[in-house]
């Protein structure tokens, strides 16, 4: 009986092993990108140019592949969900995109595996190791293992609406020195323009981590201090730095109005503060590079009357004081960098990684410059045909510097979030949001690992 | 009164067989679930990090964390979500009821186009699927371009910025429009089976409307009116769509325990805590049902 039902079970696994090789094999792409719509030089990337080159050189090898792009039109943190639900079923796409601070927590719940695990040690014969310098293996990295291929990375900065800039008469370029400098002309702004609220900093939960790094970051560095102390290994809960930063906080939005709470509150807020900018409303605005790239660009919905280059300006953004922004800096910057990893339950990893490495090749890293410039991994692609990105990751790349790359920091980013949206709500004095802040944060990583300084 | 079992079809035994498919049903996706959800409650699992592969149990912890007294009034913890639970189940059952009742009574024993255009309007607010709702009603309230905005306008009011300053009303208000319907055929239901000769004899003999509301045809159809009370009170306890409108903000002032139960176990993915909140509001809802069946129990006894 049993020899007959081992029979059975060997006709059925060889017959399963034939059709298998008959099927094509098949390889997903899943990424926060729609046609028209957010990040959509994403999709014409992949289905323009990844794709078709793609099949092509399988065509030449004789092989036949099924090659699907999914496009995921939620919020990041609504993607972060959904990758979390389904890695911890072993399921979800073959290659995802991932925004490099979501790795520690991923790999420390056993949701993601090195490269080199997932698709063999093959992986370093890849010819782009090359061409991306040491530094930046780790942008999709934990603790020395790479996970995924970072795409590039950002810079932070304050744009700012030139034509309304010289309208009021302010010389041009604008280059605040000072928070004070950026307070100065933000109160000059909304008394000449009746009705705007020039400045905008982002804060609150509802922007996710936009708010952790166009906003509270970006203030918190210019007071000499990070969020983390990378030396002693732990979490500054309780500072002046973050004092201070709380009240600048309390007097752009609360104290003297000169930025709209509204859209740090309500959902869809980013957005509206896109618009707002569009529109005029907004005439200072801290955002990352992707601001520049995608949202202001041409053809975008936020593209602002009279085109991005006439328009759009940028300035470093300043420390508190001269010299008074962390590591000695004037003005200060924090990077991240998003790219995409390999799925560990992927049913065909050797071909997931040959798509994935064909995606980081020169040839597709230039195909998506054409599409879109930006500040990429590969050394042997530059920004093309954009200055202004050139210029900024220039100027800005020397003095940014980047999140705790730790299982711990996501929820302690949203701690901050809270943070900053306790105060512009005047729910909270900066002195109790920070002891709030403090409270939570021992709660998640311990007294052990925090400092507080008085 | 005949013994159950002497007019029983089926032995005990045929009953349960017949019974098994839905019981190993129910205990598969019903009791097992809901125990597993008790057990996790008392661990740190969560969905990230490195408590997912190796939770620990902590006892009470996430219970104690739940009640801690220094904070959990907080905005965005459990007491405050728990205190606008209670404005938000107090308000939507007042007025689906109040309207309920009232739109009934405005046509009761009346016939005509209004009343099938009211009914099916209210309805229609009813069967329509939520997410598409929750979007008509952002645009609604929106305060630049939103319809309530323009038509306060016509009378000199206005503009609000209703999902900002009034967020708690601004739900409350959608999920009374939306709930109203039950209530209203409920209670249109109710009235309809009071027998005319009633209200005739009381008419006769020179009672006022609101007399013969409160003294004839409100005592007879108030069962179905507790009926309503409890169920929509039950219904509202456990509401998730407000997320759609306003995600549980601004700054947590709508996140009643549904979305707060969400945003605790799925969006910061800490199981353990989550599961404890699901749990204490699993004992708030058995105190709802049981209040229901009693009431139902009561009623069943006084009709017989």
């Amino acid at each position: 009986m049993s020899r007959r039902w081992l029979a059975v079970s060997m006709a059925l696994v060889l017959t399963l092993a034939l059709a298998g090789s008959v099927f094509a094999q098949s390889v997903t792409i899943i990424a926060r990108a729609v046609e028209g719509g957010v990040n959509a030089h994403v999709v014409q990337w992949i289905h323009e140019h990844v794709f078709p080159a793609f099949q092509e050189k399988m065509r030449q090898q004789g092989r036949t592949v099924e090659l699907r792009f999914i496009q995921f039109g939620g919020s990041d943190e609504a993607l972060k969900q959904q990758y979390a639900l389904d890695l911890s079923v072993g399921a979800g796409a073959d290659i995802m995109a991932f925004d490099g601070f979501w790795v520690p927590e991923f790999v420390a719940a056993g949701y993601l595996k090195p490269l080199d695990e997932v698709a063999g040690s093959g992986v370093w014969n890849w010819e782009g190791w090359q061409h991306i310098p040491e530094g930046l293996r780790g942008l999709l990295g934990f603790e020395g293992r790479v996970y995924g291929l970072g795409l590039g990375t950002d810079v932070r900065k304050l744009y700012y609406r030139a034509d309304l800039f010289e309208q009021a008469g302010i010389p041009l370029p604008w280059e605040p020195k000072t928070w004070d400098d950026v307070l100065e002309t933000a109160r000059y702004l909304k008394q000449r323009f009746p009705g705007s609220t020039p400045l905008q900093i982002n804060a609150g939960t509802s922007m996710g981590e936009a708010t952790t790094m166009q906003g509270y970051f970006m203030v918190l560095l210019g007071t000499g201090i990070h969020m983390y102390d990378f030396e002693q290994g732990k979490w500054i809960v309780e500072h002046p730095g973050i004092l201070d930063t709380l009240k600048l906080y309390k007097q752009i939005y609360v104290d003297e109005g000169l930025g709209d709470r509204r859209m740090q509150l309500l959902a869809q807020g980013r957005e509206q503060s896109f618009a707002g900018f569009r529109d005029g409303r907004i005439m200072i605005l801290a955002e990352g590079d992707w601001f520049w790239r995608s949202v202001v660009a041409p053809g975008s919905e936020w593209a602002p009357p009279g085109g991005r280059e006439a328009v759009v300006r940028w300035a470093p953004f300043p420390a508190q004081a001269a010299g008074k922004g962390y590591g000695g800096h004037d003005f200060v910057s924090i990077s991240g960098g998003t790219g995409y990893v390999l799925n560990p339950f992927s049913k065909n990893p050797d071909l997931a990684w040959e798509l994935l490495s064909f995606m980081f090749s020169t040839d597709m890293m230039l195909a998506l410059q054409e599409i879109q410039p930006g500040i990429r991994i590969r050394d042997d692609v530059p920004v093309l045909g954009d200055p202004v990105m050139s210029a900024m990751a220039e100027k800005l790349l020397p003095v940014s510097t980047v999140r705790p790359m730790l299982p711990d920091y996501p929820r302690i980013s949203v701690e901050a979030q809270l943070m900053t949206e306790r105060v512009i709500t005047g729910e909270m004095t900066p002195e109790e949001a920070m002891k709030a802040y403090a409270d939570a944060v021992v709660e998640l990583v311990g007294e052990e690992n925090v400092i507080r300084v008085k | 009164m005949v013994r159950r079992d002497q007019v029983a079809l089926l032995s005990g035994r045929m009953g349960l067989a017949f019974l098994s498919p839905a019981l190993i049903f129910i205990i598969l996706f019903l009791l097992f679930p809901f125990l597993w959800v008790v057990v996790i409650s008392f661990t740190d699992r969560t969905l990230l990090g490195a408590s997912a592969v190796s939770p620990e149990f902590v006892g009470l912890k996430n219970y104690l964390a739940l009640f801690n007294p220094e904070r959990w009034m907080r905005r965005g913890e459990f007491g405050y979500s728990l205190y606008l639970t209670l404005i938000f189940v107090a308000s939507c059952v007042a007025g689906q009821m109040g309207l309920g009742i009232t739109l009934s009574l405005l046509f009761f024993h009346r016939e005509g186009v209004l009343k099938e255009v009211m009914y099916t309007l209210v309805t229609l607010a009813w069967i329509l699927p939520e997410a598409a709702m929750a979007f008509t009603w952002s645009a609604f309230f929106d305060r630049d371009a939103g319809t309530l905005n323009t038509i306060l306008g016509w009378f000199g009011l206005g503009p609000y910025d209703w999902l900002l300053d009034y967020p708690l009303l601004s739900i409350i208000i959608f999920n009374i429009w939306r709930g109203t319907a039950f209530s209203m055929l409920l209670m249109s239901a109710a009235l309809g089976s009071i027998r005319p000769s009633y209200i005739e004899t009381a008419m006769v003999a020179g009672a006022s409307p609101w007399q013969r509301f409160r003294d004839i045809m409100f005592p007879l159809v108030r069962p179905q009116f507790l009926t309503g009370i409890v169920l929509i009170t039950l219904w509202t306890f456990n509401v998730f769509s407000p997320f759609l409108l306003t995600q549980g903000g601004p700054a947590f002032q709508t996140e009643i325990v549904a979305i707060h139960t969400y945003r605790v176990a799925f969006r910061f993915y800490e199981f353990g805590r989550g599961s404890a909140i699901a749990v204490v509001v699993m004992l708030v809802n058995l105190l709802l049902a049981s209040v229901y069946l009693l009431s139902q129990r009561r009623q069943g006894v006084r009709f017989r």
